[in-house]
């Protein structure tokens, strides 16, 4: 094909993992947390362009969240991404894999024309891994997760993937339109344009679709289309430690530290 | 909250199903720790637990799950099921949980059980809680009740999933303790023929890649490290040695390739419960405390006296490890030897 490969790649805002903490009354004070792009997302998007510039085509970046997330996506578009498009709607809040992937798959399908998704294999804040297969389900797609390379074969019209498994590795083939996530690490992402950021902030208008534009009932979207709940929260702190320090010249941290090891391997 | 189009009465839905991974006829560990809960809430609420095998030349691996705690397995034999596809396995265990509707679903949290799970549960309409490392039942209602580490481990969500059926999830390798076997237990081995159309697998294998891979899950000592100890793990080798140890990684050391990925420690790694943890050059973030919490004493080096690290550690050493270290494999070797002696 001449016109070479539409690739959307999708893209997740988080807020630092680090900078999430859980208040006193166990509920989420994320007040001070940075928004930061998905780690993961960011080989996802070297995947994409890197494919783009191999078979040629164009790169649109599709992300869920609020109306301001619009900077991210024109951060997104200095990485080489052609176009963006935010799905965004009260309604899509608070939504669980379901309705997420759900959403991002109406957007996906309105965009036309797709060969390829690509995701970053989890999020840093929730993690579940399960959006990749969920929206390729929805579009009735094939699928493939946890992947380190991917190579398209023109003649075949089918990706090449190399995909980690319990064993090791496999490399399969797949046939198009796929959906694809890519580990975490598995490229180095080049550093957005400062200057084609500037020029989208200027003169880029990212493209923002509500339920209505995706044709979704509001009901099946966010929270009222989710399946789960969450019921509560409390933080992960593991058990007591004694946070004893051991200090001497190192020769006699060394011989504290041997009695403490022989006593309690 | 999705109100399933199937609106399942939950009395029509029974039981716990798992789902076993294996490969080169074993079960995988992890799957063998989801049966050993499963059985665990089988008995304490008085539910039937089964389990689900997909491949050829399953006959073994079925027995051994019924020693290992299932009343009844579903041994599904097919050409098409001996390498794992999404296609094929989701078809299988859609059309058994459509038969057979059990209340909760369980699946272990690896690439490809989440490759599936993801996919099975929107096929099925139905919720699914990922990444499980707490799992329990809410009696009244039979409600699955998992608890999921969100924010790099930190921070753990309590979800349910009230109105639709199966309860699904995947359960983090690690984090629950399988069940011995016991050759006494009797159960029922289901033969399935499977409805697998010609044309529903699209992917094709074209090469496996093995890997030798370590289960260090189970290690009773563990020497880790962090970006602390540059690119060098002679040291650490050398501790590990000395102390019959697994070697442990963080999640940088495991992208600069220093040690496979069996070796990372953390919630994108591998959840570890040693005896004795010995922590070298790690800052201490979440996400790979996550993995390590559970040991029982955990020692930590760190030259940064304000290492988050500390935090978890029974005994902090704030020195230069290429400093400490040495010294610690000298006296260590004197004491060793003098007992063997």
């Amino acid at each position: 094909m001449d016109k070479g490969l539409h690739i959307v790649v999708c893209v997740k805002i988080v807020p630092k993992p680090e900078d999430v903490k859980l208040k006193e009354d166990n509920t989420l004070d994320r007040a001070n947390a940075e928004s930061v792009i998905n780690p993961p997302d960011k080989n996802a998007v070297e995947t994409a362009v890197s494919l783009k510039e191999r078979y040629g085509g164009k790169v649109t970046a599709i992300s869920m969240g609020p109306p301001f997330f619009d900077d991210f996506m024109r951060l997104i578009m200095a990485m080489g991404v052609d176009d963006a498009v935010l799905l965004s709607d009260r309604a899509f809040a608070g939504a669980d894999t379901y309705p997420t992937t759900l959403t991002l798959a109406a957007g996906i399908k309105k965009l036309g024309d797709v060969d390829l998704v690509i995701c970053g294999e989890e999020s840093s804040d929730g993690g579940t891994g399960n959006v990749p297969p969920g929206i390729a389900e929805w579009l009735g797609w094939t699928q493939a997760t946890y992947c380190h390379e991917i190579d398209y074969d023109e003649i075949q019209s089918r990706f090449v993937v190399k995909r980690s498994v319990s064993t090791g590795y496999e490399v399969i083939s797949i046939p198009k339109p796929a959906v694809i996530s890519v580990e975490l690490g598995i490229n180095s992402p080049r550093f957005p344009n400062f200057y084609l950021k500037q020029e989208y902030d200027q003169n880029y208008k990212v493209t923002i679709w509500d339920a209505k534009a995706l044709n979704l009932d509001p009901e099946k979207v966010g929270l009222k289309g989710s399946h789960t709940t969450v019921d509560s929260l409390k933080s992960s702190k593991g058990r007591e430690r004694r946070k004893q320090f051991i200090e001497g010249s190192p020769k006699e941290i060394a011989e504290k530290l041997a009695t403490i090891i022989l006593e309690n391997m | 909250m999705n109100k399933a189009k199937k609106s399942p009465k939950a009395s029509e839905w029974q039981g716990i199903w798992v789902v076993l991974e294996h490969a080169k006829g074993k079960v995988s560990s992890v799957s063998w720790e989801i049966l050993g809960k499963a059985r665990e809430l089988g008995d304490k609420y008085d539910t039937k637990v089964s389990a689900i095998l997909l491949g050829v030349n399953l006959d073994d691996m079925a027995r051994e799950a019924i020693h290992r705690g299932a009343d009844d397995v579903y041994v599904v034999e097919h050409e098409a099921l001996m390498h794992y596809s999404w296609e094929a396995y989701t078809k299988v265990v859609t059309d058994l949980v459509e038969k057979h509707r059990p209340n909760i679903l369980l699946l272990a949290a690896t690439h490809n059980g989440r490759d599936l799970a993801g996919r099975l549960a929107i096929r099925l309409n139905t919720g699914l809680t990922a990444d499980v490392v707490e799992l329990d039942i809410e009696p009244e209602r039979a409600l699955l009740v998992g608890s999921v580490p969100g924010f790099g481990g930190s921070i753990l969500a309590v979800i349910k999933c009230e109105h639709s059926r199966p309860q699904m999830a995947t359960v983090r390798p690690g984090v629950l303790i399988a069940k011995e076997p016991d050759p006494s237990r009797t159960g029922k081995i289901h033969k399935i023929a499977p409805d697998i159309p010609p044309d529903l697998i699209t992917t094709q294998v074209l090469q496996e890649i093995p890997v030798e891979t370590v289960d260090i899950s189970k290690a009773k000592r563990i020497v880790a490290a962090g970006r602390g100890i540059g690119t060098n793990l002679e040291l650490v080798e050398e501790l590990a040695e000395l102390l019959d140890a697994s070697i442990g990684v963080t999640r940088p050391l495991a992208d600069i390739g220093l040690k496979s990925r069996d070796h990372q420690i953390g919630s994108t790694g591998v959840t570890v419960r040693p005896k004795l943890a010995i922590i070298i050059g790690v800052s201490g973030a979440a996400h790979f405390v996550s993995g390590i919490q559970d040991a029982e004493t955990i020692i930590s080096i760190n030259i940064d006296e304000e290492a988050l690290i500390f935090d978890h550690s029974d005994y902090c050493v704030v020195a230069d490890l290429n400093e400490v270290v040495p010294e610690l494999i000298e006296a260590l070797k004197a004491r060793l030897y003098s007992t063997a002696k």
